[in-house]
This record gives C-alpha cells, structure tokens and sequence, in this order.
C-alpha cells in the first residue's frame, strides 16, 4: 500500500488514488448522514480519534519498540487538561488553540515523567510499569474529588465547552453554502485535518534521523549505542511524542463528547489501542490506520447485527455484543501473534525479519 | 499500637495470599524468563470454581461439615485451573518460545481478555458474594478485649499458605522434578541433552504454577467474601509486583516479596490517612482550621489510594534495583 501511493513509483496511479480517497472522504459524512443517520458519523469520529491514538502509540511501540500498556493515561491527561479549562467545573472558559496545545504539553510532560525512571527496563518488565503507571492515573482521576475537588471523581466533567473560532461554533447545526453542517460533520472534518497533519509528521518521523535511530534501537539496543546513538535522549523523545499527540486526542475527545469521566480511560482502552497496533502491523503508518478502522467498525456493525442474529436464533439476547467484541479482539491478539506476527500490512523490515528467522530456524 | 497489630495481622494475611501468587508468575519467569501475563486469570477462574463448588453443595442440603465443603471447592478448583495452566502454556507460549519478547506477552494479553469474558458470561458481570459457610471467629492475641484480632479465617490462610511454599520448596529442592526444573531453567538444549524432557518440564512448571494460583482464588474469595470477573487483574498486578520485588525467578524472593508488600498496603491504607490528614496545619492555615472545625477527617489521601502503594513499590524497586530484594543480577537478553 505504501509503495502504491508513492508518487515516486507509479506517478499517474498514485495521483489518481490520492485524489479519489481524498473526494471518498471529503463526501464520506454526508453520505453517512443521509444513508445511515448522524449516529454513524459520530462512530467516525470515534473511529478517526482512535486512529490518532494508534498512530501515537505505534511511536513509542512500533517505531521506538517500547511496550507501553498505560498508553491510555495520555490520553486521560489531555482530556482532562481540556474539560478543566473549558467547562464551568471551575467556570474557566479558555479558548481551544490554547488549551489544546497545553494539553499535549502536559501529557508530554508525563511522558517524560513515565519515561525516566523506566529507561532502563527491558520490554515486559516495562509493561507491566505503564501499565501500573495507567492505572495510577486512573486511581487518581477517580479519587481527586477529596478534599479539594479537582476532578470531580468518578461523576467525571460535564458541560464541556465544544470548540469555537470566532462566532463559528463546532457543536451548532447550520448551513452554508447550501449544505446541511451538523456537529459531528463538522468535527468530521477537523479530525481529517488533525489526521492528515499526524500522518504527514509520522511519515518525516519515520524517514528521519531520529525515526532510522527508533529502528536501531528497537533491533538492538546495545548496537545502537556502539553506533553513536544517544539512547537515553531518543528513548525519552519518542515516549514524549507518543503521549503529546495522546494528548492531543484527549483534548478533541473531550471537546467533542462534551462529557469525561474516569470510566473512559480504563486498560482496556490502553489494551484496544494496544490491538490496534498490533493488528495492523507495528511500525507501519498505513497498517495502523487499518487496523484501528477495522477495530473500530467490526465492533459497531457486531453491535447491529449480533442482536438481531441472537434474538431470531434463540429469542432473546444471550451474549452481549460488548462481551462478543471484546472476545473477539482477544482471539485477535492470540491468532495474530501466532500465524501473522507482523500484522495485516507488515512494515517491511518486520517482513524481512521474519522471513530470515523463519529461513534460520 | 493496636491499630499497627492489626494492620500487621491483615497484612502478613494479604501478604501470604500474595506471596502464593507470586510463585506462580516467579516459577514461570525463572524457567523460561517470560511473565505469565495471564496468571491473575487463573487465581479467578479458581475462585469463581470453588464459588460454584461451595454453592452447589451447600444448596443441596447435604449434612457435610463446612471444612469438607469448602476442601470439595478446592480439590475441584484445582484440577480446572491446572488445566487453565496448561493450555495456556500449549496456546500461549510453546509456540512463540523463540519469537520476540514481545509475542508470548501479547498472546497472553489476549487469552487473559479471554478467559475474563468467558468468565463474565458464565459467572455474570456482578460482583458474586463468596458463601461464608465458616464461621469468622476473631481471637484477641494480645489480651486486651478492644485490641487487635486475629481471626481463625486468617490463621488458616496463613498456615495454608506457609504449607504450600514448604512443599513448593521440598519440591524444588528435593525431588527429581525438582532438578529437572533447576535444569531447565539454567540451560534449555544442556538439560535437553540430560536425557529432560523440557516440554514436560515446563509444561509441569505452569500446572503446579496454576495449581497453587487456584487455592489462592479460593483464599481470597474466603477472605474477602466476594468474587467478580475481574479480580485477578489487580491481584495479579499485585502479585506481580510482589515477585519483582524478591527478585523474580527467586522462590524464597517471591514469599518475601509478598508478605512484605500485603504488610506494606495494610500499613499503607491504614496510616496515610492520618499522616496526610490536613487537620495537622490548622495552626498555618486559617482556611483549613475552619473545614476542620466541620469535618475533622480532611485528608489529602485517603485508603482508597491502597492499590498505588503496590504500583509505587514496583517501580521504586525497578528504579532502584531492578534485581529485587534477593534476585542475582541478571543479564540482559532482551
């Protein structure tokens, strides 16, 4: 996929296919509007705002090759940094392009703060620290109501502000140009922008110095160092980059519920996004943004079709389609590491790897 | 001082619990160096067992003393979590032993998500009450009758759990499988040419891992009186942290590190409390005094941050000495 949509190698195919995903997504939400109602275009919302999360995390796992289990907690942080801003729980109303940035300042900041003490540490014992790391953050977000109320505990914020330049508000339903704007299609194309922007950086990431450096670490860490790699610098800045744009997302997440509460940052969040990557292909961009769609989508359609199947096969709801989705990303997970390790689109170093271990063994 | 006792008491309790889970990630770790992710699935699928066994039995009037009830739990929650164990090892990690690290512990991340949904669907997604069919009897140890108790739930708890780790030890230490395991643990393809089955070997080493996980279930079920789908997931945590905390791969690590940390927690949860109750700077603060004036209990953190202290201690010892308490420094494999 990636050598399809590279101009340099099929010039005219590849200008064409640009051109016909970027028309498929500029209509994508009305045709979802008018096809299958506003809801669905909230699913892809979500959906994009997951990508965002994948591409974050594919940074510190895919590129860097750092297990991070407590990935979620960035996201909490930007989330909260926003809904306590721009909400009326401290009557503080700052505006987005301000609070945004901030927030995935912060989320770096507990990056770095994550990243320190850890450096040290080879890849499961690491898991198991963010993980623990996440669930700290959690504990906190639900237990930060007492005896100052700062985050209003496990009742989470409400009344967040959505975003606004000038009178042009993101939540407010209207029409220009003779198009039917609703809020979800609005933040629709706004998260298109952020995406774009993310795969644009991540792309320069990965050819850059510092991305080339990420590999080398995450192939061998005690080479690389012999090589002149600064690990320590690199390992801390691709924990920072992967928790800022959590951050990031966090603070659209926010903006666009309008709701946050501690319910929504839990491990299986961290472990969802976790599948994601894994199941695209770590350390390849467009792996991941399949697999976090796929991982997104299965779940929404199961909870459409999983209902009607079970009511018509045993008359009444037998397995919840939450319990079934669930089960199914942990087969994902098993089935993927046992037959396609490398994922659906496997990056093409991971590619090589296996086939000269295979070839080896 | 009362207050220290019992906090002690509940702690070494807590502690043995742990400790007990902890061999079971230690044994694993130690023989062929990957976390069991999914152990805390097992310590749960023992507890809900025995939970079913327990229930059953006490509903069909049978005239059987509570100690044989509770024993049936057990002698059936064994077996299914040993059998947990191994298609765990079958499923989870024979086939990726020569993958990369990161393999074996994304299956296993995977079949834990597993084996709790399964678990919701077949014991419901609400917190089940554990049957108390023994009677809790607290003993005053210290001759004062308003002082700290220990009660006979936590007596045997605690003599279970040393049993155990005295038998696990003999076992190691003693027998012929015993070897085998310290074999295999040091050098796979050398104990392969002994004449050791190693597939058996750690295959083994998962069942009893499994085995000892399962009596802990029913231990905490017991203690605590509740059992949900997702307790073994802090518990594992916990457990975990108490392995890492001995020095992971080290037996008499894994019993230190997990009576010290469950004494830690208690002491944790029942000292921060007050030493971060805020009523204490009433003399700087004007503001204070006057919240304190309506409630005297205004603390900064309060027993409902008990399960940091497990995280914080797991990352201190990681931080500060990677090899744990009683761990050999080991070299990177990575």
């Amino acid at each position: 996929m990636h050598a399809l949509l590279d101009p340099r190698q099929h010039p005219r195919g590849a200008w064409l296919g640009i051109a016909l995903i970027a028309a498929a997504l500029v209509v994508l939400p009305f045709a979802l509007t008018s096809m299958a109602g506003t809801n669905w275009v909230r699913i892809t919302n979500l959906a994009v705002l997951f990508v965002l999360l994948a591409l974050g995390l594919n940074i510190v796992v895919g590129f860097a090759g750092l297990l991070d289990l407590g990935y979620i907690a960035f996201y909490a942080v930007g989330a909260y940094v926003y809904a306590l801003l721009a909400s009326p729980h401290f009557n503080l109303h700052l505006p987005f392009w301000f609070v945004l940035p901030l927030g995935a300042a912060v989320a770096c900041f507990f990056g770095v703060l994550l990243g320190a003490p850890t450096l040290k540490l080879r890849g499961d014992y690491l898991a198991i620290v963010t993980l623990g790391f996440g669930e700290i953050v959690r504990i906190f977000l639900n237990n930060l109501s007492q005896p100052v109320n700062i985050t209003n505990g496990p009742q989470g914020i409400t009344l967040i502000d959505p975003f606004r330049i000038g009178g042009f508000v993101f939540d407010r339903n209207e029409t220009i140009a003779g198009l039917h704007f609703t809020g979800p299609i609005k933040y629709y194309y706004l998260l298109i922008v952020v995406l774009l922007v993310i795969i644009g950086i991540n792309l320069r990431l990965q050819d850059s110095r510092i991305g080339r450096a990420w590999e080398a670490i995450r192939e061998d860490e005690i080479a690389a160092r012999a090589m002149g790699i600064n690990t320590r610098n690199l390992k801390l800045l691709a924990f920072a980059m992967g928790a800022s744009f959590g951050g990031v997302s966090g603070g659209i997440f926010a903006a666009m519920q309008g709701f946050i509460s501690p319910e929504s940052f839990v491990l299986v969040e961290s472990v969802m996004v976790l599948s994601m990557v894994v199941l695209g292909g770590m350390g390849n961009i467009w792996g991941v943004i399949l697999g976090a769609v796929l991982l997104s989508f299965v779940p929404e359609v199961l909870r459409y079709t999983v209902q009607p199947v079970q009511e018509k096969l045993f008359g009444r709801m037998l397995i919840e389609p939450e319990v079934i989705r669930m089960l199914l990303f942990g087969l994902a997970l098993v089935l993927m590491m046992l037959f396609r390790p490398a994922g659906i689109l496997p990056s093409a170093l991971r590619k090589r790897e296996l086939e000269t271990q295979k070839g080896s063994a | 001082m009362d207050i220290f006792l019992q906090q002690l008491v509940n702690g070494l309790t807590l502690g043995c619990v742990y400790a007990v889970v902890a061999l079971g990630y230690t044994m694993v770790y130690g023989i062929i160096q990957l976390i069991n992710f999914a152990h805390g699935e097992v310590v749960m699928i023992g507890a809900m067992t025995s939970l079913s066994v327990i229930i059953a039995l006490t509903g069909a009037h049978t005239s059987l003393p509570p100690l044989a009830i509770l024993a049936a739990g057990i002698v059936v929650a064994v077996p299914v979590c040993m059998a947990v164990g191994y298609t765990l090892e079958r499923v989870a990690y024979r086939p990726l032993r020569n993958a990369p690290r990161l393999a074996p512990l994304i299956t296993a991340i995977g079949l834990s998500i597993i084996l709790q949904h399964l678990a919701m669907i077949i014991w419901s997604r609400n917190p089940l009450p554990f049957p108390q069919i023994v009677a809790v009897r607290p003993y005053h140890f210290t001759g004062n009758p308003d002082g700290a108790t220990i009660t006979n739930v936590q007596i045997v708890i605690i003599v279970t759990s040393m049993l155990m780790m005295a038998g696990l030890l003999a076992l190691v230490y003693r027998t012929k499988l015993g070897i085998a395991m310290r074999a295999t643990s040091q050098n796979q393809a050398v104990a392969g040419l002994m004449g050791i089955n190693i597939n058996t070997v750690i295959s083994l080493t998962f069942v009893i891992g499994a085995a000892l996980g399962a009596v802990a279930g029913v231990m905490v079920g017991t203690y605590y009186g509740i059992a949900q789908y997702q307790m073994g997931f802090i518990l594992g945590l916990k457990a975990f942290s108490a392995a890492v905390l001995g020095g992971i791969g080290n037996l008499a690590g894994a019993m230190l590190g997990g009576i010290l940390l469950g004494v830690i927690e208690a002491l944790g949860a029942g000292y921060v409390g007050d030493l971060t109750n805020l009523c204490q700077l009433s003399a700087w603060s004007t503001a204070i005094a006057e919240r304190c004036v309506d409630d005297p209990n205004l603390t900064l953190f309060g027993s409902n941050y008990q399960d940091v202290f497990a995280f914080l201690v797991l990352i201190t010892v990681l931080v500060f000495r990677p090899s744990g308490l009683l761990g050999e420094r080991v070299s990177d494999r990575a």
